[in-house]
């Protein structure tokens, strides 16, 4: 059974319908892209999926709990942990407090201490600067902290939203690297780019969402060989 | 009266409209709204003591407790039944019902108490502190600030190194992100309430103690003042608050003292205008983040 699973998902902004009924799954250990240009929809999805936003329609379930009647602040307790679109970190806090608020939801101090290990030894630029205000950290350095901060809940599957954007192309290299690493230790990644070539290449399988709808699926090789993906996606 | 007399008693005054702005910047910080029936509050919890110790006569700590008590839930009360509902809603929407809340509030307690002041009972009894021939302290004056000075560093103390303080600082930054760490952001809100309702109470007591008299308008002008404090500090700024507040009492002390009573007021409000003017986000107010 899927870990997460998405069912005729509709969302609405008013009265503009942002999400047509968008279905996919998220197996247990995969790497899942989901792929799409601008406002193809794919925040929309993440938002929803973490309570942030209501659907008008249709079905979240993860482990076979309904997402859709649970608050937000309690999907993180469940397990999921999400890096949102432009990081958004808290600015005027330490990186250290930023990422004990990552944690807000568990309880055993010790475990705590070794997933902040965890995650120093992850991003030790993020340990060099623990006591720095957040705000003054560099773009890579703030999606490297917004990454931190939701393994500090020890999440079963992990939601992030482009966190290429607007960063260097040696640090993308850094984060992706970092998202095999994060797969391998046995977390679930639901991964949300515009940048297709990068996020197909570390991918099990991909969604490919355009205005609102899913209009590919299939495995990432598949896709990578896929015409229609090269020449919209991939700049071939 | 000497210069220290003066300052001191400036000092007391600040420190309870340092005591009202921590609630207005409290709430502001987190909710995003000006929750101006928060000068109100003052008036129930001054009338909730007056009632349990002139009334019914109980002893004062009981009095005072049941004030902060009342005050603590009619915090809670009022941001359940008139402010969540609009959580959405314009911020226009919102100042228009907390005016609203203000005026029920008034109203409530003239339907009760009627519009003559009433006399605060002495809750406790009070003996100048002759210092020498020039200088005598009010002891009010002194418990005020004492107590406030202790509030100050409890709350500092509170919001820096526990969780639900943290929670606090997250939710005022940014709601949706502290909602991702699993901040339920409903309850903080209401903890937000309480701790501002609450320090309002004690407020009323310090008001009622040093004026001897409370009416249904008691807490109107003092939470007038605090809300230009908070402002003047930088709203939603807790130590903003704390500087606003004290710095307000004293400039309107010393101006009623070697300037005006008449101009005081004036004085006040020119010198927010003129800090605004110099620094819009007010004194300890931070520059708004870009979003990247
Ligand atoms: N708060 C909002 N109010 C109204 N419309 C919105 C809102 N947020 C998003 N939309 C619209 O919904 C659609 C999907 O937006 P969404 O942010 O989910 O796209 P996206 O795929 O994440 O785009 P990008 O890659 O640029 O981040 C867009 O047409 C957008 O304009
Ligand atoms: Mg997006």
């Amino acid at each position: 059974m899927a870990m997460l699973r998405v069912e005729n998902l509709e969302v609405f902004y008013g009265v503009i319908r942002a999400i047509k009924g968008v279905s996919f799954e998220v197996n247990e250990g995969e790497v899942i892209a989901l792929i799409g240009a601008n406002g193809a929809g794919k925040t929309t999805i993440l938002h929803t999926i973490t309570g942030l936003i209501q659907p008008h329609a249709g079905k979240i379930e993860f482990e076979g709990h309904d997402l859709v009647k649970t608050p937000a602040y309690k999907i993180v307790q469940m397990g999921m942990a999400h890096v949102p679109e432009g990081r958004r970190i808290f600015q005027q806090l330490t990186v250290l407090e930023n990422l004990r608020l990552g944690a807000f939801t568990r309880k055993s101090n010790s475990e705590i201490q070794a997933s902040l290990k965890r995650v120093y030894r992850s991003f030790p630029r993020l340990e060099e600067r623990k006591n720095q205000v957040a705000g003054t950290l560099s773009g890579g350095e703030q999606q490297m902290l917004a990454m931190g901060r939701a393994l500090m809940s020890d999440p079963k599957i992990i939601l992030m939203d482009e966190p290429s954007k607007g960063i260097s192309p040696l640090i993308v290299m850094e984060i992706f690297n970092m998202i095999r690493e994060i797969s391998s230790g046995g977390t679930t990644v639901l991964l949300v780019e515009q940048n297709a070539k990068k996020a197909l290449e570390i991918s099990n399988r991909a969604y490919v969402l355009e205005t609102g709808k899913i209009a590919l699926e299939g495995n990432a090789e598949e896709l990578m060989n896929n015409e229609n993906v090269k020449k919209a996606y991939l700049g071939e | 009266m000497s210069f220290i007399s003066n300052l001191i008693n400036g000092l007391s005054l600040g420190s309870m409209y340092a005591l009202i702005a921590l609630g207005y910047t409290m709430v502001y910080g987190i909710a995003k709204m000006l929750n101006f029936a928060h000068g109100d509050v003052i008036m129930v919890g001054a009338f909730t003591m007056f009632t349990a110790a002139a009334t019914l006569k109980f002893s004062p700590a009981i009095s005072i407790i049941a004030g902060i008590i009342v005050c603590t839930l009619l915090g809670v009360i009022i941001e359940k039944i008139a402010y969540k509902p609009l959580r959405k809603a314009s911020p226009l929407t919102v100042l228009i019902t907390a005016i609203g809340v203000s005026y029920f509030l008034q109203s409530l307690a003239l339907l009760i108490f009627g519009s003559n002041q009433k006399s605060f009972p002495m809750l406790f009894n009070f003996e100048p502190i002759r210092v020498n021939e020039d200088l005598i302290l009010k002891s009010d004056s002194l418990m005020t600030m004492g107590v406030t000075i202790l509030i100050m560093v409890a709350l500092t103390l509170f919001i820096n190194k526990t969780k639900t303080g943290r929670a606090m600082l997250a939710v005022s930054e940014d709601k949706g992100a502290a909602e991702l760490m699993g901040v339920n952001v409903n309850k903080t809100i209401s903890i937000t309430f309480a701790i501002g309702s609450s320090l309002a109470a004690v407020a009323g007591l310090f008001f009622g103690l040093t004026y001897g008299f409370i009416g249904p308008y008691t807490g109107a002008m003092p939470g007038i003042k605090a809300f230009v404090a908070a402002v003047l500090g930088g709203i939603g700024n807790i130590p903003g608050a704390m500087l606003g507040g004290i710095l307000l009492g004293v400039i309107e002390n010393l101006s009623k003292a070697y300037i005006s009573t008449e101009l005081s007021d004036a004085i006040v409000f020119a010198v927010l205008i003129i800090v605004l003017l110099v620094k819009p986000t007010g004194l300890m107010g931070k520059k708004i983040n870009e979003k990247v």
